[in-house]
Parts: C-alpha cells; sequence; structure tokens
C-alpha cells in the first residue's frame, strides 16, 4: 500500500478538485482519506453516503463544579489562558479559552475542578461513486486541529486499504505549515504539490516545501493556472529543477474547475477538452513516481 | 475599531480583500493592515513601506537543571500534553508539543523546570506614510499558530490607539488559529466564492461567528462564476452582503503579479467605497 498526499500551502489552488479526479480515475484501487478536517470539501464531488461515524475526543476540558469552589482564585493566578472568567465574583471557565491543561485542577483546593474529554468533531467512513471508500471528517466549532483528528483519518484510511489489499491511499492534505499539515504529510510515498503561478502561490510552496524536505520526501509538483503569469511559471520550473522536485505538469487557468464544482462533479468526470488529458496524465506521472 | 478578514475556505480572496481595502482606506485616513495568517502569510507580498521595527517572537517552555533534580517524576505526571518525559535519569522536554501552560515548572518541588524562551517566529512593521503593515511568520518546523497570533494582537493593542481602523488578514478555516484571530473583532467581514467548496466552508465560518457572537457580513469574491447560491443562502439568514467583487481573469493576472486591483477595477473601488460606507454608517455606529 503506497500513501500519496496532495498539499499545497495556499489555498484556491485546486488541490481538493485535482485530488477528487484523482481518487475516480484510480477508481476502486484507491481509498480517499480528507484530512482537510478544518474545511473538508471533497465529499462535495465523491458522494459518500456518511454510512459509518464516530465521535472523536481529543484533550480536556475544565469544569468548576459551583459546589465545591470556595472562589479563592487559585486557579484564575496560575492559568497562562485567560481560561478563567470571574462573573459575579463566581469562577467560571470560559471554554472557547481554556487550553485543557489542567493545571488549575491540580492546584484546587477543594477538587472543585474535573477535567472532561473533549469532543472536537466526527470522522466518517463511507462507500464513494468511484466504488472505493473515503475517510473524512467534520472538525467541530473552534476546536484544536492539533493534528490527531489528521492522524486518525489517515490511519483509518491505511488499515482499510491493507485489509481490503488496496494499491493507494491518496490524501487530501491541510493548508499552512502547522501541525495539521505536519499530520498530513507522516508516512507519505509521495508528496504531490499544487501550486499557481503568482505571488502569493511560490511563496507558499517555497514555506510548505521548507516542510516537506524536513521530512526528506520524494516530491512532484503541479503548476495549476499556469498561463495567468508566466513568469512566475518559469520561476516556478527554475525552482523545482534546482530542488529536483518531479515537475509533473503545467494545467491551464480553465474555468471548467469551477464548473465541474459547481455540478458536483470532478473535472475529468465534466471536461471533454484537453484539461482532462493533462490530468489524466498527471495522474499517471505521479503512479510512475510513487515507488 | 478592529476588523477581522476571514473565510473558512482558503484561497477565497482574503488576501486580495485586506490589500485592497487597507490600501484603499489608507487614502481616507491612518489605517493598520495585521497579517495573521501566520503560516503563510501574504499581504506584505502586496503591501511596501519602510521597515520601522523588526523583532523576534517566542514561546515559554521548560528547560530541564539537573542538578536538584530528585527525578521524582511530577512534571511528567502533571503535563497534559506529553511534552516533558522522564526516560530513564533524565528528564526529556519536547518543545513542539509543549502549551506553556508552566504547570510542570511551579509545581516541581525543586524547581528543576526553569522556563526559558523558544524563538517561534518573528514580526515585522512596516509604514507606508498612511498604511502601517505588521506580519507576524511562524518558524518552518514550528506547529503552533495560536501563541503567535496571541503575541501579535497584543503588539498592535499596545502600539496603537483604540481608534484607528485596523484590518485583520485572518487564517483560513474555523478551527484554534481562526478563533484567535477574530475574538476580539468587533466586526469579521467572511470572504467566499459562489461555488459550492465557498458555499459550503461559508456555512461553516457562519456557524462559528454566531458561536462567537460576532456581528459579520459577507463578500462574494468572483462573483458572476458559479451559481447564486451564496446569494440565497446570505438573504435566507439575513446576512448583510457587503460586496461583490467581479470574476476576472484579469484580475487573476494582477494579483498574480503582486499588484492591487481596485487601482485599475473602478467596478472593485466601488465595490470598496460600499465597504467603506458599510464600516462608517454600521459598525462604527453599533460601537458608539
Amino acid at each position: 500500500m503506497k500513501e500519496i498526499v496532495v498539499i499545497s500551502g495556499k489555498g484556491g489552488t485546486g488541490k481538493t478538485s485535482l485530488t477528487a479526479s484523482f481518487a475516480v480515475l484510480g477508481g476502486k484501487d484507491v481509498i480517499v482519506a480528507d484530512c482537510d478536517v478544518d474545511a473538508a470539501d471533497m465529499h462535495l464531488l465523491l458522494e459518500p453516503d456518511f454510512n459509518d461515524s464516530e465521535d472523536f475526543y481529543s484533550g480536556e476540558l475544565a469544569h468548576i463544579d459551583q459546589n465545591e469552589c470556595i472562589q479563592c482564585g487559585k486557579c484564575f493566578d496560575v492559568c497562562r489562558f485567560d481560561g478563567i472568567d470571574v462573573i459575579n465574583g463566581k469562577h467560571i471557565v470560559n471554554t472557547l479559552n481554556c487550553e485543557g491543561c489542567g493545571y488549575c485542577a491540580r492546584v484546587c483546593p477543594t477538587e472543585a475542578i474535573t477535567n472532561n474529554p473533549l469532543n472536537v468533531g466526527k470522522w466518517y467512513t463511507s462507500s464513494i461513486k468511484t466504488g472505493s471508500i473515503m475517510v473524512h471528517a467534520k472538525l467541530g466549532i473552534g476546536a484544536d486541529n492539533s493534528g490527531k483528528l489528521v492522524a486518525k483519518v489517515k490511519n483509518e484510511a491505511k488499515e482499510i486499504a491493507e485489509d481490503e489489499f488496496k494499491e493507494y491511499v491518496i490524501v487530501d492534505g491541510s493548508p499552512g505549515v502547522g501541525c495539521p499539515v505536519v499530520s498530513s504529510l507522516s508516512g507519505a510515498k509521495f508528496v504531490v504539490l499544487v501550486t499557481e503561478p503568482s505571488v502569493s502561490g511560490i511563496h507558499d510552496l517555497k514555506r510548505v516545501y521548507e516542510l516537506v524536505k524536513k521530512f526528506n520526501l520524494k516530491t512532484g509538483c503541479i503548476i495549476n493556472k499556469s498561463d495567468i503569469n508566466r513568469e512566475i511559471t518559469s520561476e516556478i520550473e527554475a525552482f523545482l529543477k534546482s530542488e529536483s522536485i518531479v515537475h509533473i505538469s503545467n494545467l491551464p487557468y480553465d474555468e471548467d474547475f469551477t464548473r465541474a464544482m459547481t455540478n458536483g462533479k470532478t473535472i475529468v468526470e465534466f471536461s471533454n477538452n484537453h484539461l482532462k488529458k493533462s490530468v489524466t496524465d498527471s495522474w499517471k506521472t505521479i503512479l510512475r513516481n510513487v515507488t | 475599531m478592529k476588523i477581522a478578514i476571514a473565510s473558512g475556505k482558503g484561497g477565497t480572496g482574503k488576501t486580495t480583500l485586506s490589500t485592497n481595502l487597507a490600501a484603499y482606506l489608507s487614502e481616507k485616513g491612518k489605517v493598520v493592515l495585521c497579517d495573521l495568517d501566520v503560516e503563510e502569510p501574504n499581504s506584505g507580498l502586496f503591501i511596501g513601506g519602510d521597515l520601522i521595527h523588526r523583532e523576534d517572537k517566542y514561546k515559554m517552555i521548560p528547560q530541564w537543571k539537573e542538578d536538584e533534580c530528585t527525578l521524582c517524576g511530577n512534571c511528567q505526571k502533571v503535563c497534559n500534553f506529553h511534552a516533558v518525559i522522564q526516560l530513564g535519569p533524565s528528564i526529556m522536554v519536547f518543545p513542539e508539543l509543549c502549551h506553556s501552560c508552566y504547570a510542570c515548572s511551579e509545581l516541581c518541588p525543586t524547581s528543576s523546570l526553569p522556563m526559558v524562551r523558544k524563538k517561534v517566529g518573528e514580526l515585522v512593521h512596516y509604514q507606508d506614510d498612511n498604511l502601517h503593515f505588521i506580519e507576524s511568520r511562524l518558524d518552518i518546523g514550528e506547529e503552533q499558530a495560536v501563541p503567535l497570533i496571541a503575541q501579535t494582537n497584543k503588539f498592535i493593542e499596545d502600539t496603537f490607539s483604540d481608534d484607528i481602523v485596523k484590518l485583520f488578514d485572518s487564517p483560513p478555516g474555523t478551527s484554534c488559529p481562526v478563533i484567535e484571530a477574530t475574538k476580539e473583532a468587533d466586526f469579521i467581514i467572511l470572504v467566499t466564492e459562489p461555488t459550492p467548496f465557498g458555499l459550503h466552508d461559508l456555512k461553516l465560518a457562519v456557524e462559528t461567528m454566531r458561536e462567537l457572537k460576532k456581528s459579520f457580513g459577507v463578500v462574494i469574491n468572483r462573483y458572476g462564476i458559479g451559481s447564486d447560491d451564496v446569494i440565497s443562502y446570505c438573504e435566507n439568514e439575513n446576512i448583510p452582503l457587503l460586496a461583490k467583487i467581479p470574476n476576472s481573469r484579469k484580475i487573476a493576472e494582477l494579483y498574480s503579479a503582486g499588484s492591487l486591483i481596485y487601482k485599475e477595477f473602478p467596478e472593485v473601488e466601488k465595490q470598496l467605497e460600499n465597504i467603506h460606507n458599510f464600516i462608517v454608517n454600521e459598525i462604527q455606529e453599533e460601537k458608539a
């Protein structure tokens, strides 16, 4: 089983549209993992049945029992996160600020504070229209995207792939360079970077690649909307060459990306033009590089 | 006054709106633009100016002093994040897991884990006439954006007076970095695009803002592509629609080169004026 992780650093480069297209092209051989749990969108294209769901708990949240609390203020004094509010003389946990470190409970003289496991979201195992399976999740509002839910989604997808002797897991990764994307990357056999030739596209590409490099992972890159700025496209191509990153393909600026999405379809199901061919060729190049 | 510019989905045009709105408003008075997308800060690619201040940003982590340590194991026991581990005759600290709660340090009976600072990023302050630009940037390999966002908010608080208009370019999503970036704001502008992804992630962002009990409005970027579903959604939910920035390949090209678009697109300038009027008439009045 080989794991392909698609990331982009910057949002809006077409990462999810392309990942969903690869899932369709790979069909039954590919288990899909949507690790962009903070803004998960792939289900809008792959028609999951949300058949199996489970709550996910990560971290803790403090709770003060007002019957036991003597309002001594020790919890307030030790909290570094503004996690304790004093309202009408009563000490109350600010659930938005509480970090779940548990320090307050440890210093409370009357043991009025308990730490409860925090439900941060739900994860699902679904059958999708490709005839395969997708593991996906919905992070709760304002939850700590510490990467644990991302790791859960990924590990479930990998287990299913192994149990069912599937050849590939394709992962729609998280944006940014923080914990969720670090979790997305771990264990990848091949990383696909999706970028666009804009000042921010190349900036974010270089930053996220710095992170990928730390993990020593084999990497390729798709330059989407490559014709909106030829100069920066050349600059990105030079960067890929200098870093020995596989240049998978250049895709054109094409509003079929949006039209396909508006119709609930992936590009390869919607478009019949050269865009479909380019995306299909990109997938073939990726498969040649996953070793 | 603080206005945060946020979105559920990435790449919908937060930075485009933040930078263009900041530059436009600076033609009328003093404005602060702050990039809180510390993982991938981009606003600085569109905004110039002179560097007037730069500082390293730190978080506090425990550092083991073995001399007095009795290896009682209390530090490991009190750390909820597994950032302090006792391994044989030594205590190991994993800085990337540490949330700087101080429990291990302050509850150590022999004070063997004093807190020391560790660099996590840097903050820069640029000025171009009326426009002040502040950006924080997380070091690669640092995983926690929230402490740096919190410190950047504090810098803004300490540096600028209350009456100045401040725009905050926020990180994408609906998880803790967004909460940290928007929780002090008087008003949130949610940027979306009229596509299924845009609408789906807008709904998550709206849910988040309602949870936070924030006033907010919506700006549609790439208006004209996709469908009218976002507009119907805003109407049904009574969410003010502040502006529509047209879909155009030319705008994408200008953006790609790092240019501000409103100077070349009168239509975009008009949309920014709509937002300006909304800020002046609705938000400032509500605040007063």
